[in-house]
């Protein structure tokens, strides 16, 4: 088997969440160091607190101080913490705490030197953060001694009104044998595509099965023109976060000669307002040295001069 | 109600690590579903399809796999961000409302590209649990402690389900042996633990009469039913929600039954909310404990359950397909053969 084209991806947001009426007395209570649950109609206190009761729909009432203390009301004892665990160095327990004053368990970590010492209705003290921003971190575990300062900080700061949940994920993307071959080509200064058995169609980049069949394309890959025709673009005169190219700067579909549907790439070499529909432009790879198994491996397409083809029969169906 | 059944039905053999494109492991299981169906994709006409794209780790992943299918001239298509049982459900509905009389349902998805227990967390609610790194795996802990702490099982029971699970695909060993390992979220030990793989899988759904072929597994009764997210909300050694599904699917008397257990425990805790006894065949397939991928895990689930009527013998199965931390969201469909 040929060696695997793999490639690490990281897919990060940034997310804000608004905490809306309820949550938001949970957050800033975290914050100060106290702990609040929602009562529902029912008169149960739910923690973490909801705006509605999941057992009814109906909204919950008012929100109850509850806490500090709790009893354990399951546990799993976890032998190899994860780098994102809120307990990192050693073993610990997952659990769910029902705090004084609730009637639903909080999910969060309890601290003891073994699980010998974990018991179902235990009683535990959640020990809280120094800095405290609003978040299910402050508290860093429960534990079974009250910690030496068990005492409310109320915040002089301005009242939460959402909170940053960063969302992040990372991936190892490894590509597929058409993928790899494609981008192997590239560093031949070779454009390969993939050629449907039943409609000769030819796509680039090659793709895992005919559109229009649903069944596998030929199996050998074949090489088209570095010459062929825009038939759309735009113009980018925006700046946005993130642009690798100063505008303006022109995208363009590029019909590469010998292929039946368009390659998404950059024209350059001339003036952003001389680029027409029907244009003629070829590819102009970037220095030997900075030759990789990507698109980016063509810098741009540039116009060759030649006359501009005619849109309108091109622009028929097939 | 219209006749609905499966009439088809095809799956990846499974791997760890399938590099194949997304549209290539359709067209390979859609083609095999209809070919068993005795159709082509012209036949066809409803796709419907379950994928995620946080494990696949792009927008708009199952857009980039409908060239499986072959939408040209245009499909009638949807798409469930969800395992694609639930996308069986939405084609089972489109079939009673007439609209279609062939159907294909299917799903995709790779353990492979990312750290399947980083992506579980993504999926918990962003304000409580998130937060805090808990995983799956984590719940899945919690979950069978509280199953412990009833009294009714022990970790044997898990793993004699191991044992049986990979005996059904050509495993052996012995539960004494699996017992030695150390426990590593909570009373779970590796081995209860879901083996992670890549794959796709399709099934074919007919309506009316062309439901009433050879070997189709009739759908006699569907449901799905959710519960609360917050795991301390829910007395998680029961599943609530599989035992409303099943009431309303009207499971009773089934020889097999297909349920998605992808830890250990689970098994019992589904077993007991569908009143299954002890002359049900459970997980004939060797059930998602032995290859579990995700987004495709509850289809096969349903397609195994037909396997089961069209080869295996049985006359009633039941599928379980589930959803969310501790086993949130449960589909379960009850089948019948011998209509043809």
């Amino acid at each position: 088997m040929s060696q695997l084209f793999t490639a690490p991806f990281e897919l990060a947001y940034p997310y804000k969440r608004s905490l809306g009426p309820t949550l938001s007395v949970f957050f800033n209570g975290l914050r100060d160091g106290r702990l609040f649950g929602a009562r529902t109609e029912e008169g149960r206190v739910l923690v973490p607190p909801t705006e509605y009761d999941p057992m009814t729909g109906r909204s919950t009432k008012d929100l109850v101080e509850v806490g500090p203390s709790g009893t354990v009301t399951n546990w799993c004892w976890v032998a190899q913490p994860r780098s994102d665990h809120p307990i990192t160095d050693r073993p610990f327990a997952w659990a769910t705490i029902q705090l004084e004053g609730a009637d639903t368990g909080l999910l969060h970590v309890v601290a003891t030197d073994d699980a010998s010492q974990m018991k179902l209705g235990m009683r535990v003290w959640p020990v809280w953060a120094e800095e405290r921003v609003g978040t299910m971190r402050d508290i860093q575990w429960f534990q079974t001694k009250p910690p030496p300062d068990c005492s409310n900080q109320h915040t002089v700061a301005a009242p939460l009104t959402q909170i940053i949940s960063p969302s992040r994920l990372c991936y190892q993307v490894t590509a597929s044998e058409l993928l790899r071959e494609f981008l192997v080509a590239l560093m031949d200064k070779k454009i390969v595509g993939s050629r449907c058995p039943v409609t000769g169609k030819v796509y680039v980049p090659p793709r895992g099965a005919s559109p229009v069949t649903g069944q596998p394309m030929e199996s050998d890959l074949v090489e088209v023109a570095q010459t062929g025709t825009v038939t759309t673009f735009c113009v980018v005169n925006i700046p946005f976060e993130g642009q690798r190219l100063k505008p303006p700067y022109v995208c363009a579909h590029v019909l590469l000669d010998g292929a039946d549907v368009p390659l998404l790439h950059l024209v350059g070499g001339c003036d952003a307002a001389e680029v027409t529909m029907g244009m003629r432009v070829s590819a102009v790879w970037v220095d030997d040295a900075q030759m990789a198994p990507t698109l980016e491996s063509i810098a741009y397409f540039q116009p060759t001069g030649e006359t501009d083809v005619s849109m309108l029969d091109d622009a028929k169906p097939a | 109600m219209r006749d609905v059944a499966i009439i088809g039905y095809h799956r990846m053999l499974p791997s760890l690590q399938n590099t194949a494109e997304e549209s290539q492991m359709v067209s390979i299981v859609v083609s095999g579903a209809l070919n068993q169906a005795g159709l082509s994709r012209r036949d066809v006409d409803f796709f419907c399809s379950g994928s995620c794209d946080y494990n696949m780790g792009r927008p708009f992943s199952f857009v980039m796999a409908l060239d499986g299918i072959g939408a040209w001239p245009p499909a009638c298509e949807s798409h469930v961000e969800m395992d694609a049982a639930w996308a069986l459900y939405e084609a089972w509905v489109h079939l009673q409302m007439g609209h279609a009389e062939i159907a294909v349902v299917y799903g995709f998805g790779k353990s492979s590209l990312v750290d399947m227990e980083m992506v579980s967390t993504q999926q918990l609610d962003p304000y409580f649990l998130a937060p805090l790194g808990v995983t799956g795996t984590d719940l899945a802990g919690m979950q069978a402690a509280a199953l412990l702490n009833t009294g009714r099982y022990s970790t044997r029971d898990f793993a004699e389900v191991v044992i049986r699970s990979r005996t059904a695909v050509g495993g052996s060993g012995t539960a004494k042996e699996l017992l030695q390992a150390p426990q590593l979220h909570g009373p779970l030990r590796a081995h209860d633990l879901p083996v992670r793989a890549d794959g796709a899988a399709a099934v074919v759904l007919a309506a009316g009469p062309r439901a009433c072929v050879h070997g189709a597994a009739h759908i006699i009764g569907i449901d799905h039913r959710i519960e609360a997210h917050s795991v301390g909300a829910r007395d998680l050694s029961q599943s609530a929600s599989t035992a409303l599904a099943g009431k309303q699917a009207g499971v009773v008397n089934v020889d097999v039954a297909e349920l998605h257990a992808s830890y250990s425990h689970q098994e019992f805790i589904l077993k007991d909310a569908l009143n299954l006894g002890g002359g049900v065949v459970l997980n004939p397939s060797g059930g998602s404990l032995v290859d579990d991928i995700p987004m495709v895990s509850g289809l096969i689930r349903l397609g195994e359950a037909a396997v089961a009527i069209r080869e295996g013998g049985a006359n009633r199965a039941v599928a379980h397909a589930s959803s969310g931390p501790c086993l949130q969201q449960n589909l379960v469909c009850l089948l019948e053969g011998g209509r043809g």
